[in-house]
């Protein structure tokens, strides 16, 4: 049932010139933000925890660049490339980030539980393997009905131990949901390599146990992401049930910020480091499209500027007041007291 | 004997919620065709079809987790865990799902669901499938805990936890189910009761027995022996632990200055100690006596019917335990929980 479509060919395949550097915009973006968000936690900015996603932006960037407007994802502990790669604001990331009353969240979710309900992303996740069951019932109410849109959930190889993955693939592919399992396989979870965690080699040999496709994608390819992606998604729209995605790619930093992660083999550091997908793309679009040197260099310095514009207005946002801590326990009238 | 039972109640609330809003679907083991373990979606498959009942595999945490998504989506679902001894392999999607989104996304999502879980023993069901887990839920932000104790109830405050936008837990005890015999299938009118409404099923001036669910038949039972030694009980039964009818509370304690709380769960850190402390921090000025609490023993549920009755309270327990508030007991005190 495993269908290893192993795509590796970093090559402009069916895109133009502006379409390629909207996308190294998009994982450029990712990239600075959280660099960007580094120097601010070390400066005291931001409280709390900070889960990076260095050298994984091709994944969010690619699934998300295949998706329609009304689709909907949920996320994990290491969700900023998502959100940024489905077009949030990263202006009110960072209002969250430092716990603003108009973050995302109203400074209730941080990090680890930011959303964008407007953009169908149901948020960010503080448990590992969390998200998986919640966008496989999204994609449930999706096909009951009728939308044609479908759920996408990421989630990483440690999450494929959970329970929660077995028995969210075995219902999406019994009841055919339209959702999209993408599995970012970055080698670690948490502090532990996979080949300590799990036997197999490949995460999406799990899906022939559901009896679902399970496909092996360069997760440093953006393109190769994007058209393994568009393939499930339209598998999923035509009533043909889900595809686990397991996209082969590296987390440049260690499991949190702050975390040396000394426990990783150097050679196998530097061997990733060389395929950074920030480095890989742009060649593709300087050696295929025609990119110019110029051009690259002005989109580092457009999202550059964007960022630092972004980061001074968050700074100007208001902190909640403590009572706001009362709001939004419940939906209904009990809002402003806690409900005894 | 009435013709309303309580799987009545919940079947007739589901149906007419059903046919009000096609975002309701129920989620669940054996909930379809089969109509459930305990019968109370029976007839529904024929009814609604496959859509809008999801007939799963044996996996709670992705039952309670499709229903949470669902509700992320625009969907009303009511997902049943068939024992709430199994709501444990759910508890993330429940306690770290449900309940906080609302909260940890500062309004912008929530998940407007009801989870449906049999509760309390019907006679040796053993120590896996009788537990009484209520003050668990009790304990999370952001549920609402729902526990009816007639059929009635049940369907005023199932339809009413169907069109509430928050996550519910709604307890149904196995003992209430085939607690009334008859014929089922009489269509009561119940209008959707509110949450926080306890209701006084007797009147009494000497104590206040707080009771609910399976219990509150026993404490019914314990009202009419003590009636005949003189001594008047009034019975009120919260129906919603959370949100708490902490007025209606304060009210019957003005009326009879003494307070019994009396549930199946254990005592220790049952939702009897939850009453008790609020009725100690804020009642203290019409409180006659030391609030008392009659639960279950601290132990398992055990299987033996001669074991099970005796770390469950029943009737002579309740009864005894209001003699003793009132000063006047009878027998060696048996309500000490180890």
């Amino acid at each position: 049932m495993t269908n290893s479509l192993t795509q590796t060919a970093t090559r402009a395949v069916g895109i133009d010139l502006e379409e390629g550097m909207d996308l190294l915009r998009r994982m450029i973006l990712i990239r600075r933000f959280e660099e960007r968000a580094a120097q601010l936690r070390a400066s005291g900015l931001i409280p709390g925890f900070l889960h990076p996603c260095s050298g994984q932006e091709a994944v969010a960037v690619g699934v998300c660049a295949a998706l329609g407007e009304n689709d909907v994802l949920t996320s994990t502990h290491r969700g900023h490339g998502h959100l940024i790669g489905r077009g949030a604001d990263p202006a009110r990331m960072y209002a969250e980030l430092f716990a603003r009353s108009t973050g995302y969240n109203a400074g209730k979710g941080g990090s680890l539980h930011m959303i964008d309900a407007e953009l169908g992303f149901l948020g960010a996740n503080g448990i590992v393997g969390g998200g998986i069951p919640l966008a496989t019932g999204a994609a449930l109410q999706l096909k009951r009905t009728g939308s044609g849109a479908v759920a996408v959930t990421f989630f990483g190889d440690g999450a494929s131990n959970e329970g929660a993955f077995h028995e969210s693939l075995n219902l999406a592919a019994l009841w055919k949901l339209p959702v999209l399992f993408v599995c970012e396989n970055n080698l670690y979870g948490e502090f532990t390599r996979q080949n300590e965690h799990m036997l197999l080699e490949n995460v999406a040999d799990r899906a022939s146990a559901y009896g679902l496709p399970g496909v092996v994608v360069d997760g440093n390819d953006v393109l190769a992401v994007r058209q393994v992606a568009a393939e499930a998604a339209d598998r999923a729209r035509n009533g043909m049930g889900p595809t686990l995605i397991e996209a082969k790619t590296y987390r440049h930093k260690g499991h949190f910020e702050g975390d040396m992660a000394r426990y990783r083999p150097k050679e196998e550091v530097e061997s990733w480091m060389k395929r950074d997908p920030l480095v890989l793309f742009p060649n593709v679009l300087r050696d295929e499209l025609g990119a110019t040197e110029e051009s690259l260099e002005a989109l580092r310095q457009e999202v550059e500027e964007r960022l630092s514009r972004d980061i001074e207005w968050a700074k100007e946002q208001e902190h909640p007041s403590p009572e706001d801590a009362l709001q939004h326990v419940y939906v209904d009238s009990y809002n402003g007291r806690a409900l005894r | 004997m009435s013709k309303f039972t309580f799987a009545d109640g919940i079947r007739q609330a589901i149906t007419e919620e059903m046919e009000r809003d096609p975002a309701v679907f129920i989620i669940g083991e054996d909930v379809g065709a089969s109509g459930g373990v305990f019968g109370v979606t029976k007839g529904l498959w024929e009814r609604f079809g496959s859509d809008r009942l999801w007939d799963s595999p044996i996996s709670e945490e992705a039952i309670v987790g499709a229903a949470v998504g669902a509700s992320l989506v625009g969907g009303r679902p009511i997902a049943e865990i068939m024992f709430s001894d199994f709501s444990m392999l759910a508890m993330d999607m429940i306690v770290n799902q449900a309940a906080k989104t609302h909260y940890m996304t500062g309004g912008k999502l929530s998940s407007p669901m009801v989870v449906r879980m049999v509760t309390g023993t019907n006679g040796s069901t053993g120590a896996q499938h009788s537990q009484s887990l209520e003050s668990w839920f009790t304990h999370v932000p952001g549920l609402k805990v729902l526990a009816p104790s007639t059929p009635e109830d049940a369907k005023g405050l199932m339809k009413s936890a169907i069109r509430d936008p928050d996550p519910v837990m709604f307890f149904e005890h196995k003992g209430l189910y085939v607690g009334r015999g008859g014929p089922a299938g009489e269509v009561v009118e119940i209008d959707p009761i509110p949450f926080g409404s306890g209701r006084i099923h007797r009147e009494g001036t000497d104590v206040t027995i707080v009771t609910y669910l399976k219990t509150r038949e026993y404490a019914m039972q314990a009202a009419e022996a003590l009636a005949e030694e003189g001594i008047s009980c009034e019975v009120f039964d919260p129906r919603t632990l959370v949100p708490f009818d902490y007025e209606g509370l304060r009210s019957s304690l003005e009326k009879t200055g003494r307070l019994l709380v009396a549930h199946e769960a254990p005592a220790r850190g049952g939702f009897g100690a939850e009453i008790a402390a609020w009725a100690a921090e804020h009642c203290y000025d019409v409180l006659r006596s030391p609030v008392q609490r009659v639960g279950g023993r601290n132990t398992p549920v055990p299987y033996a019917p001669v074991l099970e009755q005796f770390v469950l309270p029943m009737t002579n327990q309740i009864a005894e335990s209001v003699r003793t508030l009132l000063g006047k007991p009878t027998i060696q005190n048996q309500n000490i929980n180890i």
